[in-house]
């Protein structure tokens, strides 16, 4: 096996709650992702994803441990990495162009240069229509488009994506996971995908990490072998797609345990079930 | 007059490029550094409240009665209000927008600045520009009545020694007139366009 893009290795990472008291977030993480792979990490709201994923990103630092990055210790954030958020973090003062080209801007490309490469760009995420607009003046979808254009104009070897589509409608969000596919197939990019979704980490990944909570550690992983571009009716999805599903069953129980206390009795026997119509949706 | 009319804007032009950049600095250092805000910041707020034109005994001392002394008090006005108002435009800064640009590699440091928080913190600095030249405008008239020089102020005051109450009522008049226009037309119309742009409005 050749060596992994992205290494990470015992890492743990808290952090000082408003009490003054120390928050264990990640505890002893380790996980390798090669060149090309699609990972997914799902898993319980807090049990530290955003953390991981920031930590990769360079935005946060591990307390011990270590984050390598084809072969080099992580110590900042680098344009090799590019980050696409929940919320889609385009610029509001910038048309979706100038949002596309400024990381090239920063790298010191010339003007003409980077605005053909960000036309290019926004062209794959079929925006060119709106390529002179302001953020506010497009929809949800479009506005998460036009920062993966704004991603891939970098050109990163790594995508990391922090639930970039939980914000959208179920329609938008579907059609993204095909073009996202189609992108991925087509760049070969490394993508770490954070979501809470099981349906979408199961379409889109070949490997999903499920994290547990509190302290935030990994507690299994799940190759998806099906065929690309994935079909939604496949049966091997739906089957990953209940295996996942018991697995988190018990961390489920866990979160709400812990938000719901005494009234909790109430809600174990639906909750114990999950083979029910929780399949797909959200935790 | 109209020469008397260009040297109070030439002054107050001189005193204003100074107040912002002086302001939105202070503003930034005070946003981005704990310490400086929980040391200095307060003592911005207590000058904010001090009326410039209490400075200019000062002044009259340092500078003597000089367009430097009027240009220094009306300095004074507008610093502290756009201090303040940069320093909130950059507090607000929502903080995903700083994390996107550092990750396509702005760095924290001048392209940040320039690039990012000024144009993230513009809705703030503009309402604050348009305090910060209302401020000017006052400090200016106030200057201008008592130190030498050709100006607004000075008119004015030459129209109290002759006994003229129309030219003097003339100047309140071009003062009031040119303050409204270029706050209507200069910074009204540039907050409309922002805020549009910024899908604010
Ligand atoms: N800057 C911070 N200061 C204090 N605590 C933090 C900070 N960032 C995260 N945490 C805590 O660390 C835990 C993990 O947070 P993280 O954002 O990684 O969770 P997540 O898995 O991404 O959750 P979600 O699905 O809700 O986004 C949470 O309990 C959170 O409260
Ligand atoms: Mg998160």
């Amino acid at each position: 096996m050749q060596h992994p893009i992205i290494e990470i290795q015992h890492v743990n990472k808290s952090f000082i709650q408003r009490g003054g008291s120390d928050f264990t977030a990640l505890q002893n993480v380790s996980l390798s992702i090669q060149k090309g792979e699609f990972v997914s990490l799902l898993g319980p709201s807090g049990c530290g994803k955003s953390t991981l994923l920031n930590l990769v990103a360079g935005l946060e630092k591990a307390d011990a441990g270590s984050v390598t990055v084809g072969g080099k210790t992580v110590t900042g954030p680098g344009p090799d990495r590019v980050v696409v958020f929940q919320e889609h973090a385009l610029f509001p003062w910038l048309t979706v162009l100038d949002n596309v080209a400024f990381g090239l801007k920063q790298k010191g490309v010339g003007k003409a240069e980077r605005e053909s490469i960000a036309r290019e760009q926004i062209k794959a995420v079929h925006l060119t229509k709106f390529a002179d607009r302001y953020p506010h003046e497009l929809s949800g979808g479009m506005k998460q488009r036009a920062a993966i254009a704004r991603a891939l104009a970098m050109d990163p070897e790594i995508l990391l994506m922090d639930e970039p589509f939980s914000a959208l409608d179920e329609q938008t969000r579907l059609i993204l996971h095909r073009d996202l596919e189609e992108i991925w197939m087509q760049t070969g990019k490394t993508i770490l995908f954070v979501t809470h979704n099981i349906r979408e980490a199961v379409t889109l990944s070949d490997r999903v990490v499920v994290m547990s909570t509190r302290p935030g550690e990994i507690k299994k992983e799940f190759m998806i072998q099906a065929t690309r571009p994935r079909d939604k009716a496949d049966s091997n999805l739906y089957h990953m797609e209940n295996q996942i599903m018991q697995s988190l069953a018990d961390e489920l129980e866990k979160v709400v345990k812990e938000e719901m206390g005494d009234e909790y009795s109430l809600q174990e026997k639906r909750l114990s079930d999950p083979a029910a119509d929780h399949v797909g949706s959200g935790i | 007059m109209l020469e008397a009319t260009l040297q109070s804007l030439k002054r107050l032009l001189i005193a204003f490029a100074i107040a912002i950049t002086v302001g939105t600095t202070l503003g930034f250092l005070f946003a981005r550094s704990r310490f400086l805000d929980d040391t200095l910041g307060f003592l911005v707020i207590a000058l904010q409240t001090i009326p410039s034109i209490a400075w200019l005994p000062f002044a009259i001392i340092w500078f003597g009665l000089t367009d430097t002394s009027v240009i220094f008090i009306t300095t004074l006005g507008a610093t502290w209000t756009m201090a303040v108002a940069a320093r909130t435009g950059i507090k607000n800064i929502p903080p995903i927008y700083l994390k996107a640009a550092q990750t396509m590699g702005t760095g924290m440091g001048w392209r940040m600045f320039s690039q990012v928080m000024i144009p993230a913190a513009f809705p703030h600095l503009i309402t604050g520009l348009r305090t910060a030249w209302a401020f000017a405008w006052r400090a200016l008239v106030a200057g201008e009545l008592i130190a030498k020089g050709v100006g607004l102020g000075q008119i004015l005051q030459d129209g109290r020694n002759l006994g003229d109450t129309s030219l003097m009522l003339c100047i309140v008049i071009i003062i009031a007139v040119l303050g409204t226009v270029s706050d209507h037309f200069c910074f009204k119309r540039m907050e409309d366009k922002i805020l549009v742009r910024y899908g604010l409005k």
